[in-house]
């Protein structure tokens, strides 16, 4: 496939709103089981919601970007709530605006210091805490409704399965974990610990899933064949002329248009800027709360999740490109 | 849709009939305009040609008709300007018209050959044709000569037509079909048509070509062929099929001249004639029936078609004065004794077990299956048929065959192959289109000497025509060409389309003569219409020492702004298909089914865009200015309104009520193929389908050359001028007068001394098969491939790359080659590669193919383009990436002992010899540029041409308001 | 049920691309028009189409099959790309099958195109918004033309006659007669889209020859009784009695 930016913005983009409110989210679940100090909810949560809610916000701007024309955001975009029954696509476009005013519910809460009793216990900050759960339902909902777009397109084999559901929460996830990390290295560094361990933990579980995925995916046996393309059985099939010669979308969109060398040395860059750069860093940075090894683990993972959302498309093999195969 | 469309589509709609001229093919089409502008082309389902189909080309008439490649108003050459510089100035008609007539005028008063004009695909042949021999210069041809003349000249002289336009295989009826070097373009909707039918209905169709595409992709059995080595395949089929006795003796016997006895007699001056038994009382251009067979049961001469007789068709026998005699099949069977199938499995790379089983194959379905319609008939001599029966065997073959120089003797071998199978003009076989059959040959003629050609005066003869015999050559008293293109000539005695593609290269070096003014219809001739491309640009633009230009004026009547335009002194802006009257003639080339005969009319759709003039219009004005005869009164007035009038009123002889359309003649319309001007014929050609048909009662259309009924009225409605029969010249009595000349043995003309062997050699009454000549002029071993072009079905020639829509489909191309023959020489597949021939070296880019026989590279002919050309942006593909082969193709042959300049040709025909190049590739290097080689400086836009859009979004009805 | 559906006959497709421009142009000036070119008169000229015809050699010299191979959208059964569409721009008619997008509902997003395993669809690069062949809705059902020509503007073209039209449900229809007697099949079976158009394979006739057909009583030659010298030597003839 050819990668889209617009795509690759939007998914890494909401990737880290959905991981970093996630974390806040976790940090003052462990306050209300007293296993944490509690935070204050201006200077941490609304701050930490408001880093969240731009992330969202971005991702959403991203997202304009893929639309045929911007134009259409204001003519025609609200009909891509209609089809949450049968498209993922569609429930993605529900649930991204849906976690955003969630989040921005969260921290407005937390911003205005609401508080109200609501289960007659003596825990604080319930009203933000049941608005939190739901926001989370919203968060995986939307990790897995984004991540099917593509794991929900059977024939494109590389993201046809439940690794990529994984691998979209888990690298949102650490992604968010690791933003928190060095949030809290500027906000609360006595949160360092909690927040990098996290970022460590799920930065290895992606790490692990990722490198799953690699492997099957350099296993594929792609089930449609030149053979099934045409409906023709030989073992020697060649493509001579496409229909066309100047190009048509079908050689624009479905391939990368790189090398195969070049695709690898993104393989690379990713898996280094996302997993080893930010785990040395999220190590050493534990250690010595330093805001910037820990700003520094952050940028590298978001920048590694670029070129990982760049390869995620451009492995992907479309049977279409059997029948285009720019000749 | 946009509301801007919205409301387009409110425009007015009006739909209206015409015939296309997207190709040659001359559908019927139906245009439906919104607004104005073209909505939608679509196939006539009322037309016989093509039955509501279209293709590809025709569905894209919008886009040619709306190109930025049109021209649109009349050009000069700038002052001081070179020619290919394309730096022009808009001049109005008047002033176009002005020129000319006072150049053409003194031409005329002075020598009339020093006009020259030649025209491309321009289906208006009858009226350029009749213009220049009132004119009086014999320098007129159309572009036969360098597309398929020796299919045309091949098969005329010997069964009396040919295919395409002339007759084609019945695939109705067929059960077998083999087609053999066909390339796409010929013929178009209707053998596509009949290719579907005919597998549909399980006939078995076998391709044999070099190369697998198109047609070829779909037949049952491909059988892959060397280039030219046509001739060997089919000498060695009839070896097999004489071999084995599958031929239909009764045919030949009856049909053709197999059983005619020739005389062997060396000393004797009819040697290799037939022996005749009596001098006809009248002479024409017509097989007097006056020669002998032997008589199985007298065993003695017979006068041919006696009732009862049944001759030998083999054997040696001698008459009562001595003199031996054999039948001519006799003679074929010993020419073909050596052409065994191992001999041409040698030659044509084509193993001897399948030629021995596709001569088996065509022998036994043409035995076995026999068709018998219950139509009855009566022949020539008289004999009452009550069937009419037919062996389903048919052929189809164009250019793979014909632009070889050895085509000629090719052609005649496969139709007589196509004869001996017996099936010429029978069911299930070949069968012609009105007007033909006709005699063998024709009855035109040239004129035949100097002498003919008179300042003032119309030409005394056709500036086409068919000699038979010496003494039809228009040549001096030296035997020395009396044409600029030398046809007729010694050189090519049966020239009978010209040599178009000698004309510029004969007039710069002045050979036979210099001339003064070349005037160009619809031809390519800078680029794809041109052998030896780059330096025929030059020649163009030579200068002699006194800096006058060696071809002094230079005219150029095109549609678009192709490649020609940039050379031309003077631009005339042609209109385009949708804006004109035009006739597809019975004079010319109709569009006639095999039931009978067919025309057709093109009326306008739209207005002439700009300043456009149909060249018919120029011809007629320039015709009634300059005053010749058919077009002037003769108080010297201007006869004839414009071109629809002209057609209307003109007659072929006062009162002969034949003229160029056969439809609603008389008065009132009521009469057909002959009869009075009718005022309104125009109207009623547009009330029905533009087209005129009239089908021959079925008697009459099967057997045509011996059917009394059909012969007698294809005479009596100005067909043809006898209604004698037309036999099958099996062996060729024409070609062996020019050989008795070339051996002195007669007293008519004589050819020049250095041309006397070629003569000898090559008018061989029965074919045989040589080596094409440039190919015996080669080094085989350092040109070890041979080179040939195949043309897309989505792209006529050169004149669809400013089609913004078949462009997207053949954008540039490949040269496609084998992979082991590329991997030979180092050449990666879709790499930079040179392809090189004696004369010259093109960089194009390879393309691996299975479908091709390794001995043979090939390329779609024409989509490579000089830079600017065509309105395209000088970046265009077909400029950087597109590639035109012609550069390796030689216009001459390299100097030999025959001559110094021979065209590149056949030596028959003057058929160029396209095909016969022989080629070495290697790959280019790694630091080499990228683009195709040679590049040319591109040419600008000249004035009236459109703007080049960055887009287009095209929406009839507001299109022109609206777009880039 | 119906279901209109294309049946393809490569067996008689000789890739002429009559089906590419007819489609085009009867598209570029309805409803789904107009069709964008881009660069038409410069380098790269691209556009779009809602039919391409491509070629494939098969095989290897000299048992080399040339395919050419029309495609187009296939109006799948089970269409990958109509529940992706997050705005329902992209539909299946429950009354003939056909699958469409509503220009004015579509938002350029180009999943429905990421859906199609057979690379049917083509943004309008100018709309942006997504295209594909509509079987001609806008004539097969418009009662201003005569019934014959009822037709996608591709099948009335086609000089092949390669392309048939019809209802692949209805199981006496001209298609599902050729799908059932001449082999139809679809394209990439194995993800289960059902895709309505079909395409008849090559089929080959050949001859049998028999050796008695070569040697048979009625050979011509036999009447060509070559005379033969008499025999000067002596004879068994010339010595029984």
């Amino acid at each position: 496939m050819h990668p889209a930016f617009s795509v690759i913005f939007l998914t890494t983009f909401i990737g880290v709103g959905q991981g970093l409110f996630l974390a806040l989210f976790t940090l003052q679940s462990y306050s209300a089981l007293e296993l944490l100090p509690v935070q204050d909810s201006r200077e941490f949560f609304a701050a930490g919601s408001f880093l969240a809610l731009l992330f969202l916000v971005a991702g959403l701007g991203a997202s304009v970007f893929h639309l045929g024309k911007p134009s259409f955001v204001i003519t025609r975009a609200w009909r891509a709530a209609s089809q949450w029954r049968t498209s993922w696509l569609s429930r993605e476009i529900v649930f991204i605006p849906a976690v955003i005013a969630l989040v921005f519910l969260y921290g407005l809460l937390h911003y205005l210091g609401w508080e109200a009793n609501l289960f007659d216990v003596d825990i604080a900050g319930q009203l933000t805490l049941v608005i939190g759960t739901v926001t989370t339902l919203f968060v995986f909902a939307l990790f897995v409704s984004t991540a099917m777009i593509y794991a929900a397109i059977k024939f494109l084999q590389e993201w046809a399965s439940p690794l990529t559901v994984l691998n979209y929460t888990l690298l949102g996830i650490a992604s968010g974990f690791t933003l928190a990390t060095a949030f809290a290295a500027w906000e609360a560094p006595i949160l360092v610990n909690f927040f990098g361990g996290w970022a460590i933990l799920f930065t290895l579980a992606a790490l692990g899933t990722r490198t799953a995925s690699l492997i099957r995916n350099a296993r594929i046996k792609h089930k449609s064949t030149l053979q099934t393309a045409i409906g023709v059985r030989h073992s020697h099939i060649e493509q001579k002329a496409m229909g066309m010669m100047g190009g048509s979308f079908n050689t624009r969109e479905y391939f990368h248009g790189k090398t195969a060398a070049f695709l690898k040395s993104v393989k690379w860059i990713f898996l280094v800027l996302v997993f080893a750069i930010p785990l040395v860093l999220l190590a050493i940075g534990i250690g010595t709360d330093s805001l910037g090894l820990l700003a520094g683990a952050f940028v590298s993972q978001y920048l590694g999740l670029l070129f990982e959302r760049w390869y995620f498309f451009a492995q992907a093999n479309h049977p279409q490109n059997l029948y285009y195969q720019t000749i | 849709m946009s509301d801007k469309a919205k409301s387009a589509t409110e425009g007015r709609t009006e739909v209206k009939n015409t015939t296309c001229y997207m190709c040659a093919c001359r559908c019927g089409i139906r245009v439906t305009t919104r607004g104005g502008e073209v909505r939608y082309i679509q196939g006539n389902p009322d037309h016989p040609l093509n039955k509501g189909v279209i293709c590809a080309k025709g569905s894209s008439g919008i886009m040619k008709q709306y190109s930025p490649a049109r021209l649109t108003r009349p050009l000069k050459r700038k002052p001081g300007t070179d020619r290919g510089d394309a730096q022009f100035e808009p001049i109005s008609w008047d002033e176009a018209y002005g020129i000319l007539e006072e150049r053409l005028a003194h031409i005329r008063e002075t020598d009339p050959k020093k006009f020259a004009l030649f025209t491309g695909r321009d289906q208006m042949q009858a009226l350029t044709g009749l213009f220049a021999k009132n004119f009086g210069t014999p320098n007129y041809a159309a572009h036969g000569g360098f597309c398929s003349v020796n299919m045309a000249a091949g098969m005329i002289y010997t069964i009396g037509g040919s295919f395409w336009e002339f007759g084609g295989p019945d695939l109705d009826r067929a059960k077998l079909f083999v087609m053999i070097g066909t390339a796409e373009d010929h013929h178009s909707n209707p053998m596509k048509m009949a290719l579907s039918k005919f597998k549909r209905n399980g006939g078995r169709f076998i391709s044999v070509n070099p190369v697998r595409t198109g047609y070829s992709a779909i037949a049952d059995e491909w059988v892959p062929i060397k280039p030219g080595t046509d001739g060997a395949l089919m000498l060695a089929l009839t070896h097999e099929i004489i071999k084995t006795g599958l031929y239909d003796r009764e045919f030949l016997i009856q049909y053709s001249n197999a059983a005619e006895l020739v005389n062997l007699n060396e000393e004797s001056p009819e040697h290799g004639m037939f022996v005749r038994f009596e001098v006809p009382p009248e002479e024409g251009c017509f097989d007097p029936q006056n020669k002998l067979w032997w008589d199985r049961e007298l065993n003695k001469p017979i006068s041919t078609h006696t009732p009862g007789a049944d001759p030998y068709l083999l054997g040696d026998f001698r008459l009562s004065d001595g003199t031996p005699v054999k039948p001519s099949f006799q003679l074929l069977k010993e020419r073909v004794e050596e052409y065994t199938p191992e001999w041409a499995a040698d030659i044509t790379g084509i193993p001897a077990e399948t030629i021995r089983r596709l001569a088996h194959e065509m022998g036994i379905t043409a035995r076995d299956e026999k068709i018998e319609l219950p139509i009855a008939w009566t022949d020539t001599w008289g004999n009452e048929h009550k069937s009419v029966t037919g062996n389903p065997v048919a052929f189809h073959a164009m250019r793979g065959l014909a632009a070889h120089s050895n085509g000629f003797h090719t052609i005649r071998a496969m139709s007589i192959l196509m004869s001996i199978l017996g099936t010429i003009d029978r069911p299930g076989g070949f069968r012609h289109k009105a007007p033909f059959p006709r005699p063998i040959p024709p009855c035109p003629k040239t004129p035949r000497g100097p002498e003919d050609v008179r300042a003032g005066e119309p030409l005394n003869g056709m500036p086409l025509g068919w000699p038979a015999d010496p003494d039809d050559l228009f040549v001096d008293d030296k035997g020395q060409p009396v044409r600029i293109d030398k046809a007729f000539s010694w050189e090519h005695p049966l020239s009978v389309h010209g040599l178009m593609h000698n004309v510029i290269t004969n007039a710069w070096r002045g050979d036979p003569y210099s001339i003064d003014t070349l005037l160009i219809f619809m031809s390519n001739m800078s680029w794809n219409s041109s052998m030896n491309t780059d330096k025929v640009r030059k020649m163009l633009n030579d200068k002699d020492e006194n800096g006058e230009y060696k071809i002094p004026f230079l005219i150029v009547a095109d549609a678009f702004q192709s490649e020609m335009v940039a050379y031309a002194d003077l631009v005339l802006p042609d209109t385009s298909y949708l804006e004109r009257h035009d006739v597809m003639s019975m004079l010319d080339r109709p569009i006639s089914e095999f039931e009978g005969p067919v025309d057709s009319v093109r009326i306008p759709v739209v207005p002439p865009k700009g300043e456009c003039k149909p060249f018919q219009e120029v011809l007629i004005e320039l015709g009634s200015r300059l005053k010749l005869p058919p077009f002037t009164h003769e108080d010297g007035s201007r006869k004839f309104r414009d071109y629809p009038d002209f057609i209307t009123n003109f007659e072929t002889a006062p009162g002969s009520g034949i003229g160029f359309l056969a439809g609603w003649r008389g008065k009132g319309g009521e009469k057909s193929i002959r009869g009075e001007p009718n005022p309104n014929q125009w109207e009623m050609y547009a009330k029905n389908n533009c087209v005129f048909q009239h089908e021959l009662p079925k008697s009459y259309q099967y057997m045509r050359n011996w059917n009394q009924g059909y012969l007698q009225w294809a005479q009596e409605h100005g067909m043809t001028r006898y209604a004698e029969p037309i036999n099958v010249h099996i062996y060729s009595e024409v070609l062996q007068k020019f050989r008795l000349a070339a051996q002195g043995k007669t007293q008519g003309k004589q050819p020049p001394d250095n041309l006397r062997r070629r003569i000898d050699l090559f008018f061989d009454p029965l074919p045989f098969y040589f080596e094409p000549l440039e190919s015996q002029l080669s080094d085989k071993q350092a040109y070890p491939l041979n080179a040939i072009t195949q043309r897309p079905m989505a792209m006529y020639h050169s004149w669809d790359s400013q089609n913004a829509w078949l462009r997207q489909i053949h954008t540039y191309n490949f040269l496609h080659l084998h992979p082991k023959t590329a991997e030979a020489a180092g050449i990666q597949d879709g790499g930079w590669m040179w392809v090189e021939s004696m004369h010259g070296q093109v960089r194009c880019m390879a393309r691996y193919s299975e479908a091709v026989e390794p001995g043979t590279v090939w390329t779609w002919n024409a989509i490579g383009k000089a830079a600017g050309a065509w309105n395209l942006d000088a970046k265009a593909n077909e400029a950087q990436q597109g590639f035109l082969l012609n550069h390796v193709i030689a216009e001459e042959l390299p100097a030999h002992d025959a001559g110094k300049h021979l065209s590149n040709s056949d030596p028959v025909t003057g058929q160029a010899g396209w095909y016969d190049v022989r080629v070495r590739v290697y790959p280019a290097g790694p630091d080499e540029e990228q683009v195709s080689w040679p590049q040319f400086k591109p040419m600008p836009q000249v004035p009236g041409t459109g703007e080049r859009r960055p887009w287009l979004n095209y929406f009839a009805g507001m299109f022109e308001k609206k777009s880039g | 049920m119906t279901q209109l559906a294309l049946v393809i006959d490569l067996n008689v497709c000789v890739g002429c691309h009559a089906c590419v421009t007819s489609c085009k142009q009867w598209n570029t000036s309805g409803p789904a028009g107009p069709m964008f070119d881009d660069n038409p008169f410069s380098k790269d000229p691209t556009g779009t189409f809602f039919n391409r015809v491509q070629t494939y050699e098969v095989g290897e010299f000299p048992t080399t099959e040339t395919v050419h191979f029309p495609k187009s959208c296939l109006h799948c059964e089970d269409a990958p790309c109509v529940p992706v569409c997050p705005t329902g721009a992209s539909h299946k008619r429950a009354e003939d099958g056909i699958v469409l997008v509503d220009y004015d509902k579509c938002i350029g997003c180009k999943y429905c195109s990421w859906a199609c395993p057979y690379g049917a669809r083509e943004l309008d690069e100018y709309q942006k918004v997504m295209k594909k062949c509509t079987l001609c809705v806008d004539r097969i059902y418009d009662e201003v033309l005569p019934e014959s020509e009822r037709k996608p503007a591709c099948v009335l073209a086609c000089p092949t006659s390669a392309r048939l039209f019809g209802d692949v449900h209805n199981p006496d229809s001209e298609v599902s007669v050729a799908i059932r007697e001449q082999g139809g099949y679809q394209l990439m079976p194995e993800w289960g889209t059902k895709p309505a158009n079909h395409y008849l394979p090559r089929r080959k006739t050949r001859k049998t020859i028999h050796e008695d057909e070569l040697v048979r009583s009625d050979n011509p030659l036999k009447k060509e009784d070559i005379r033969h010298e008499t025999s000067k030597e002596v004879t068994l003839d010339d010595w029984l009695m």
